[in-house]
């Protein structure tokens, strides 16, 4: 206030200013429980392992699974199929990452048949294709996203359209050589 | 004027509670809690005694099916101790690939399992009586830790004038002071791992003690959030306090 | 239009969109020059006050709704869920509990205040009466909301409250059934519950907005009750008034932060940590402490009201004590127009001051009436004081200013505080 003429300005600009700070940290203070309120809560953290049982998957055969609401794609893959992700390893990849980079190992024995990845497209998220027998898999044979064309190859690399990365590996482990623990 | 609104309304936010007859009124043990007052914490030795009770006695008949395993943790149990915890117990699930309901170790993640699969199963285990669940006693029950602490330490012989029903038995400190469960502990009911002698008392200090923490777990971190929220209000008064006078003063 | 005075910001952005949206000037004019009574006491920070309370109610019970399930197998364990995992769930959840105490709090100070001092009288009628019709709303607000953890105390009490419509004559029955969205309190009560719980705040926040607009085009009353003559009597909104509502507002939420840390179950009741159970009703069923005073009146009608000397029944008890708390009610709503006096502030009142206090223990003693059993003397007292609640409005308060001779009013808030100021000096 202009119109006013305390007696010591500088004293009550300094305390005026204080006040004011502090109610802005207030604000925030106060903000933050709020807004993480809707942060992932302690049961949905603790959910997110899942164990999965590889036995009755057989060669060729691909199945779907959830973990943390998201479906996870696990193949048995066939000797051709892992030899044509090899062989690809050298080809012009967006994302590039070798066939090898993207399977685990079980007491130094590499699982290169088994092949684990997120099934979300990294595009807009859409679930490819290529889990059933009689769907679509692309043109190399790994997966393909029908909302805009993505082609993901039997590494779950990207190939072609417009996703920006190869399907993701979700972290997992073998906790026998036919169960893995996916989380 | 203030003074009278402020005696208006501290009079009438006197808490209310029900005038319940011949029930005795529950008392803390001697010595108190270590979580009373504004600061005090829960004493984790206590909760770890408190748990083993629960475990090997309450368990038989009560569920506790709002705490989860993982939540041991918060007891000082390591992640691998609480792991080793929740496998003793089995836990239905399913369906799996067949369509069948089947039984697994439980997870960290599990809810405790309940020593009954149903309410009426319960009843029907217990002379029609349902155990109550004890993840909220210590606030469902005016007392709290206080009047569990009371019961499990109350049971006595019935004054000769009561009329016990069948298969009750006579506590004071419950409502009507007749009481379907007999008395739950006894000396030396379990086996203190930190050789605490398993008396009575102490059995029905630690057990109160966890169900406690069961009914309130965030207790510690709400009390010591409040003393950083509280001082930071009280400092901020003050601020608030010069502000208001240096902008009045040549008003006032 | 006609908004020639307007006068030009420096802020480029500012100016560009006040040209075209005069919110800027709007607030200028309502929030910071604002010319304000000089002599405010801190009663009249409880506005300030209850309005900063609908926002955190509002913004708390927006995040617990993320985290709610309003299905009676689940609104109890989602409700625990929300105390155990949810990240400072506990903390929203025991915010949003006591928050409708202290908003209750408030707006009884408020509510008491301009009680005193004559804040309802000639030009605040209609100021009043929304304040009023928000109090009704914040009430309907307040025992939905206790509804949702579905507890017993929920439970029952959602059974009690919504039987007493079945008081009304004739269509009584239809009008629970319609409520209930069947034959007891049960899943589509609680889906209902939810959804109103959740829309009427934001009624609320409109009707205080017309409130608070009433009020800027009277003006707030003052402890003199003598409206501002010169500007010698007012200062501008700001600062005086904001650095003194921040202030009291600070001292209310240390208030509140020791209930809401230290004894956030002090206000509420044991039995609604029972999930509900329609076959077990809690031995002795009580309301929350801001609802005592009407429950107490409520109960205070024992008896058929029939006409005298034969057996014709006008208004059953049930139906006697639904009218009667909404009367209670009804009461505030109309008491502007049942005050005669032209002297607003009870300093210059010395009857009405008396009764004012009389009224306010005997709201006091209708809170305790409300909370105790309805056994023995309470009935009776409870009854007497039901009975002085309604003397006071519709007896005392329309003649007391046919005998009351107030005292001499000040000529201005000025003088008035230049007279406190001398007086403090010698």
């Amino acid at each position: 206030m202009s119109s006013t003429t305390p007696s010591d300005p500088s004293k009550r600009d300094f305390i005026v200013l204080t006040g004011q700070a502090m109610m802005g940290i207030s604000g925030a203070l106060f903000a933050w429980p709020l807004v993480h309120s809707m942060n992932p809560s302690a049961d949905v953290l603790a959910l997110s392992t899942t164990e999965v049982n590889l036995e009755p998957i057989t060669q060729g055969q691909a199945i779907t699974v959830t973990w943390r609401g998201k479906p996870i794609f696990i193949r048995h893959r066939t000797a051709a199929e892992v030899e044509s992700a090899r062989a690809d390893d050298g080809a012009d990849l967006r994302d590039k990452q070798t066939d090898a980079a993207r399977v685990k190992s079980f007491e130094d024995k590499e699982q290169s048949q088994w092949l684990v990845v997120q099934g979300v497209c990294t595009h807009l998220g859409c679930v490819p294709l290529g889990q059933k027998p009689t769907d679509m898999k692309g043109e190399f044979k790994g997966w393909f996203c029908p909302c805009h064309g993505s082609h993901y190859d039997t590494s779950g690399r990207i190939r072609k359209g417009p996703a920006p990365k190869n399907l993701a590996v979700p972290p997992y482990q073998f906790v026998s050589a036919t169960r893995i623990k996916i989380g | 004027m203030i003074t009278y609104l402020l005696a208006f309304f501290l009079a009438f936010s006197a808490p209310v509670f029900a005038a319940g007859g011949e029930t005795a009124k529950p008392h803390a043990p001697m010595g108190g809690w270590s979580f009373d007052g504004p600061l005090g914490t829960f004493d984790r030795h206590q909760l770890q005694r408190g748990f083993q009770v629960y475990k090997q006695v309450c368990a038989a008949c009560h569920s506790l099916h709002l705490v989860s395993y993982r939540h041991l943790q918060a007891l000082g149990f390591s992640e691998a101790e609480v792991k080793a915890i929740a496998a003793e117990y089995t836990v239905k699930d399913g369906p799996n690939d067949e369509g069948e309901m089947f039984d697994r170790p439980a997870l960290p993640s599990d809810r405790f399992a309940s020593p009954y699969a149903n309410n009426n199963a319960a009843r029907a285990a217990n002379n029609g009586a349902l155990p109550p669940d004890l993840s909220l006693m210590a606030k469902a029950r005016a007392g709290g830790p206080d009047y569990i602490y009371s019961l499990l330490t109350g049971y006595q012989q019935p004054p000769a004038d009561a009329h016990m029903m069948d298969g009750m038995n006579y506590n004071p400190y419950m409502s009507g002071g007749q009481i379907a469960m007999p008395a739950p502990l006894s000396e030396n009911a379990v086996t203190y791992a930190d050789n605490t002698p398993a008396t009575v008392e102490q059995m029905s200090q630690d057990v109160s003690a966890f169900l406690m923490w069961a009914a309130e777990p965030k207790m510690e971190e709400r009390k010591r959030m409040g003393v950083m929220v509280l001082m930071f209000l009280v400092a901020f008064a003050f601020i608030m306090y010069g502000a208001k006078k240096a902008v009045w003063r040549n008003k006032h | 239009m006609a908004h020639g005075e307007r006068t030009p910001f420096q802020n480029p952005v500012i100016e560009w969109v006040d040209q075209r949206l005069p919110i800027f000037t709007l607030l200028n004019k309502e929030y910071i020059v604002f010319p304000t009574p000089k002599n405010f006491n801190f009663l009249w920070n409880f506005g300030a006050i209850a309005m900063v309370m609908l926002v955190i109610m509002i913004a708390t019970g927006i995040l617990l709704a993320m985290q709610y399930q309003p299905n009676t197998m689940m609104a109890f364990d989602s409700v625990e869920r929300i105390m155990r995992d949810v990240n400072y769930g506990w903390l929203l959840r025991y915010i949003h509990a006591n928050g409708a105490s202290m908003f209750f709090i408030a707006v009884y100070i408020h509510t008491f205040r301009g009680l005193y001092y004559g804040s309802y009288k000639q030009p605040r009628e209609l100021l009043w009466m929304l304040g009023v019709v928000i109090m009704l709303l914040m009430m309907a607000t307040a025992f939905m909301g206790y509804v949702l953890p579905w507890g017993q105390m929920s439970f029952w009490g959602a059974t009690v409250i919504t039987n007493l419509f079945s008081a009304i004559p004739l269509v009584g029955e239809h009008i629970v059934t319609w409520l209930w969205g069947g034959f007891s309190v049960d899943n589509p009560t609680l889906n209902r519950f939810f959804a109103l719980h959740y829309l009427l705040p934001f009624v609320i926040f409109a009707v205080v907005f017309l409130h608070v607009v009433a009020l800027h085009v009277v003006g707030s009353n003052n402890p003199l009750g003598v409206e501002p003559k010169s500007k010698a009597d007012t200062v501008p909104f700001h600062p005086y008034y904001t650095t003194k509502d921040i202030f009291g507002l600070t001292i209310f939420l240390i208030f509140f932060a020791a209930f809401v840390f230290f004894a956030p179950n002090y206000l509420g009741h044991p039995d609604n940590y029972i999930p509900a159970n329609p076959l077990v009703t809690p031995a002795h069923i009580v309301p929350e402490w801001y609802f005592l005073p009407f429950y107490a009146i409520l109960r205070a009608v024992t008896f058929d009201i029939s006409i005298p000397f034969t057996h014709i029944v006008l208004i059953e008890a049930k139906f006697g004590g639904v009218l009667l708390m909404f009367g209670a009610v009804f009461a505030l709503l109309v008491l502007p127009f049942l005050d005669r006096s032209p002297v607003k502030s009870a300093e210059f009142r010395p009857m009405y001051k008396i009764f004012f206090w009389v009224l306010m223990l005997d709201c006091i003693l209708l809170g305790f009436a409300g909370a105790k059993p309805p056994e023995g003397a309470w009935v009776y007292i409870g009854q007497a004081a039901t009975a002085w609640y309604f003397i006071h409005f519709f007896v005392i308060v329309p003649n007391l200013h046919k005998i009351e001779k107030t005292l001499p009013l000040p000529d201005s808030i000025d003088a008035a505080v230049r007279a406190a100021q001398a007086h403090k000096a010698s």
